[in-house]
């Protein structure tokens, strides 16, 4: 059956700048049928989308619908010509309810009747199979319904084309399946579709066509039916890609990071965790998984000591070996009484004692690293600032989610953002930019880190490169636990697949990684064990080798019962 | 042109974007572009306004030529313009540690006086009774400690509980106003409420210049900074904490102690800024000492990008410009407010031209043009 054509597009062109975001494009897009538009982060999907939508103004080239030239010159023109898209970030009045945020804005002179509006939204979500109470406030909903409340707010202003900018990115297993079952009914009602994402498994489920773009350039379309998963990736990305994370049996894995009864509470008071227990060993990847906001954040930055907890315990733990006696954290007094017990020895293994020594001699012998003791290193962690961990001697890294707000100084360049961790090493007063220059064009070489040269503020590169100069240095400081939060987000499969292989490798040389990620494909993949958390609570600890996307996906909208209990 | 024109839609005529870098040789240009362009603006509104009140006719020339008489006409107006920008940028070097940290100082007016009232405080109360050298040794003691006092109690209250650092210091410059309008009731008995000039606790003169030595001091002050901001590790962490906060915290950098720490210098280097005022300069002191010097030289600090070496050019053009229109002002008998106007229509340009700075202009129809 021949369909008609809904939207075409011709020769579209996009520049911010020298920039140049959409390169001639050409898109078809016909009635009943949802196409997926493919390609990474910064091929120009949002800004063509944005343009069908009336938020930006193309440069050059022409859009039809139904094979007539229409200029769209804002958000509501667009509406008149039954476009509709749904933003990867919602734009939505917190204090209305479902109903009041559908009707809101809309322009007519009839008098405003909230009864006809709820009736109206129960229709339409009836007739696509919702589930959503008209009358329920922004506030109470999850980013499921939110999501519900932006469709229905689109198809009550009767769009016929609508555009879905990312929209899986923050749903579970269960959550995807239900509004995959939403887009196809639309579809059956002869309504057009689009969908960006770059989940090439969505993909292959849902879509009829896909339409493939690689900077700013359309690459090809094809029918879904026709394609498969590695040739999708290959149109995307111009090369082919290894999409396979190799993980190996963990050996040796000891607890390294013991997590006990952990509480925390915001500035605003809000309980964030809630008794969150956990171990992570050396020589494993723990992935942490659950709807983002649900505590992820908190725990890893009580853990690296920014945030001060309420409760619980946070123990570092060292197998038994020999390591220096420092005056750190014990004094004079207590080391001459250990040494007098025999605890200590030197570098050819003779027992030490200090008796008859005066002070300062003990205190060089020390300082020099000449005395030595066997124990396990048990070091808590809780309450000490990172500045206090890291002079504790504990290698704690951290990758925070924030890049350039946490992780690294954006006007900086990378030489300067290599010494963050260590600028305080060598002589007072005044730096030394040698090592640390050293160390960046060593990071540079090793990640491939695309740049023109150590001199070159952060914020310039792209975000894969910025990711990589920080997960760099986060390594280059010989990690003992490794913490990376989201660390492939908004980053191209390439460099994504750059940083897996890291992780790997710390993993293998006995690093204890903790990963929290969002895309459960790859949880399952490269993680040993995965924790998944909801609300601020751990909801189970599973095995990623035999665990399931759907029990993942269940765990992560698992309230936990005391809880229940407690509002009961 | 895209078919898109045809149904009467445009392109609008202007649009702008904004610059991922600018080269430095067409930033310069840029800048002096600017310049140039405020000064033709100002030399047509200076001759067309002369021209109204003096009511006879006279030659745009001369407007230039007795601006530029301002500063470098003769030697002794070359020197108190050296002299000036020496204070200025004094100041402004004081202040610049603060704006590095995104800590926006601009109190440096009262910092600056409290230093000066504090100094000339020591000369009146110590000056005879003690032999000179030790006397300005005191005098430099006290203006440090005053100047930095009164930059950290604002400093103190933001890393304890947060407040505003902009408003705090502001009103703080209006305390010290005011703290010298007590002390000169108290010290002029005549009731004349000037304070004449003190006979002792004078900076010593190298050769015969009596400015030569504040010059070499700004100058010393002005290099170091530059090494300390760039080279010390008290320079590193006021950058990131000038960034992010989250970072310095990420690191481990305690921004309170920085931030307190900063001001303190910020505070003290104002006062010695105080101390050049008050023992190498006037050696007595009034609510105007500073003249407003210490606003000024938030000024200079943001046009020379928070850079020491490039302060040194911004304070002398400023300095220039005040000299300039003063020698107008006072060359073609005009009322005092046009000096202003003419400074103020040069600064406009110059702040203006950062604007081209950061962004391109687009015309419609692809011309593109750097203006």
């Amino acid at each position: 059956m021949e369909k008609k054509l809904a939207l075409q597009m011709r020769g579209i062109t996009k520049r911010f700048g020298t920039v140049l975001a959409n390169d001639h494009l050409d898109l078809d897009v016909y009635q009943g049928e949802i196409l997926a538009i493919l390609g990474e982060n910064g091929c120009g999907k949002t800004t063509l989308m944005n343009m069908i939508a009336g938020i930006y103004f193309p440069d050059e080239g022409e859009i039809l619908i139904d094979g007539k030239e229409v200029v769209i010159r804002s958000p509501k023109d667009a509406f008149d010509h039954r476009i509709g898209m749904v933003h990867q970030h919602f734009k939505l009045v917190d204090l209305f309810t479902a109903a009041e945020n559908v009707v809101l804005g809309t322009q007519s002179d009839e008098k405003y009747n909230l009864k006809a509006v709820n009736a109206e939204v129960n229709q339409i979500a009836d007739r696509y199979g919702f589930h959503l109470d008209p009358a329920k406030k922004i506030y109470d909903m999850s980013v499921s319904e939110k999501q519900t409340v932006e469709i229905i707010k689109v198809l009550y202003r009767g769009a016929d084309i609508l555009i879905l900018d990312e929209p899986t990115a923050v749903l579970t297993p269960q959550e995807i399946t239900r509004l995959f079952a939403v887009l196809r009914r639309m579809r059956t009602d002869g309504k057009s579709i689009i969908i960006i994402t770059h989940k090439l498994n969505e993909v292959m489920e849902v879509s009829d066509r896909v339409a493939i773009l690689r900077r700013g350039q359309h690459v090809a379309t094809v029918r879904t039916a026709e394609t498969n998963e590695a040739d999708l990736t290959t149109m995307m990305v111009g090369r082919r890609i290894d999409l396979n994370i190799h993980r190996s049996q963990p050996v040796n894995a000891l607890p390294r990071l013991i997590v006990e009864g952990l509480n925390l509470y915001n500035a605003e008071g809000i309980h964030v965790l809630k008794d969150i227990s956990f171990t992570s060993n050396g020589g494993e990847i723990l992935g942490i998984a659950g709807i983002a906001g649900s505590g992820q954040r908190e725990l890893l930055e009580s853990i690296s000591g920014l945030q001060p907890v309420a409760s619980g315990k946070i123990t570092f733990f060292n197998p038994k070996k020999d390591r220096p006696v420092s005056f750190f954290h014990k004094s004079m007094k207590q080391v001459r009484a250990l040494a007098d017990k025999g605890a200590f020895h030197d570098r050819n293994m003779n027992s030490v004692n200090f008796r008859g020594m005066r002070s300062k001699a003990v205190r060089k012998m020390v300082k020099d690293g000449d005395v030595l003791f066997r124990e396990d290193e048990v070091m808590n962690l809780r309450d000490k600032d990172p500045l206090e961990i890291r002079r504790l001697g504990i290698h704690l890294s951290f990758v925070p989610e924030d890049r350039l707000g946490m992780g690294l100084v954006g006007s900086m360049n990378i030489t300067d953002n290599m010494m963050l961790r260590s600028y305080r090493k060598g002589p007072a007063g005044f730096l030394n930019r040698k090592k640390p220059k050293a160390q960046a064009e060593t990071i540079i070489r090793d990640l491939e880190i695309v740049t023109p040269g150590v001199g070159t503020p952060v914020r310039r590169l792209s975000g894969g490169n910025v990711q990589k100069v920080l997960v760099g240095r986060e390594i280059a400081y010989t990690p003992k636990v490794l913490m990376a939060a989201y660390p492939v987000r908004g980053l191209d499969i390439g460099s994504s697949y750059t940083i897996y292989n890291l992780l790997n490798r710390q993993k293998e040389s006995g690093v204890a990684v903790i990963y929290v990620g969002e895309d459960l494909d790859v949880l399952l993949e490269l993680c040993d064990r995965i924790m998944v958390m909801n609300g601020g609570a751990v909801t189970g600890i599973v095995d990623a080798r035999t665990t399931t996307k759907e029990e993942i996906g269940l765990l992560m909208v698992k309230t936990d019962e005391r809880k229940e209990a407690e509002d009961a | 042109m895209s078919k898109a024109n045809k149904n009467g839609v445009r392109e609008p005529l202007i649009h702008l974007s904004k610059r991922d870098s600018i080269h430095p040789g067409k930033a310069l240009v840029i800048r002096l572009i600017a310049v140039v362009l405020g000064l033709v603006v100002c030399g047509l509104v200076a001759f067309l306004l002369i021209e109204r009140l003096q009511q006879k006719p006279e030659r745009i020339g001369d407007f230039y030529y007795s601006f530029i008489k301002g500063a470098f006409g003769t030697s002794r107006k070359f020197w108190k313009f050296l002299k000036n920008v020496s204070i200025l940028l004094c100041i402004s070097l004081a202040l610049t540690p603060a704006f590095r940290m995104r800590f926006w100082n601009i109190g440096g007016e009262g910092q600056t006086l409290i230093g000066v009232l504090a100094c000339i405080g020591v000369d009146f109360y110590w000056g005879g009774k003690l032999p000179e050298p030790l006397l300005l040794v005191l005098m430099l003691l006290a203006a440090l400690a005053a100047g930095a006092l009164w930059g950290t109690i604002p400093a103190l209250f933001k890393a304890k509980w947060g407040t505003n650092e902009t408003l705090f210091t502001l009103m703080m410059n209006y305390v010290a106003t005011f703290l010298v309008s007590f002390f000169l009731m108290i010290w002029v008995t005549s009731g004349s409420g000037v304070l004449p000039q003190m006979k002792t606790g004078k900076l010593p003169t190298l050769g015969d210049n009596s400015y030569l030595l504040i010059i070499l001091i700004v100058l010393a002050l002005t290099i170091a900074m530059y090494v300390y901001l760039r080279y010390s590790k008290h320079g590193y962490e006021i950058s990131v904490v000038g960034e992010s906060v989250r970072t310095a915290q990420y690191v481990g950098i305690n921004e309170k102690k920085v931030i307190i720490r900063t001001m303190i210098l910020s505070g003290a280097l104002c006062g010695l800024a105080g101390y050049l005022i008050g023992a190498g300069l006037d050696l007595s002191v009034s609510a105007d000492s500073v003249g407003g010097q210490g606003f000024t030289a938030i000024m200079v600090s943001w046009l020379g990008k928070f850079n020491p070496l490039a302060m040194i050019l911004t304070s002398g053009l400023i300095q220039v410009l005040n000299q300039g229109a003063a020698q107008i002002s006072q060359d073609f008998d005009v009322p005092g407010a046009l000096p202003n106007v003419i400074v103020g229509i040069i600064l406009f340009f110059i702040i203006g031209s950062e604007f081209f700075l950061n962004y391109r202009v687009h015309f419609r129809k692809g011309k593109e043009t750097v203006k």
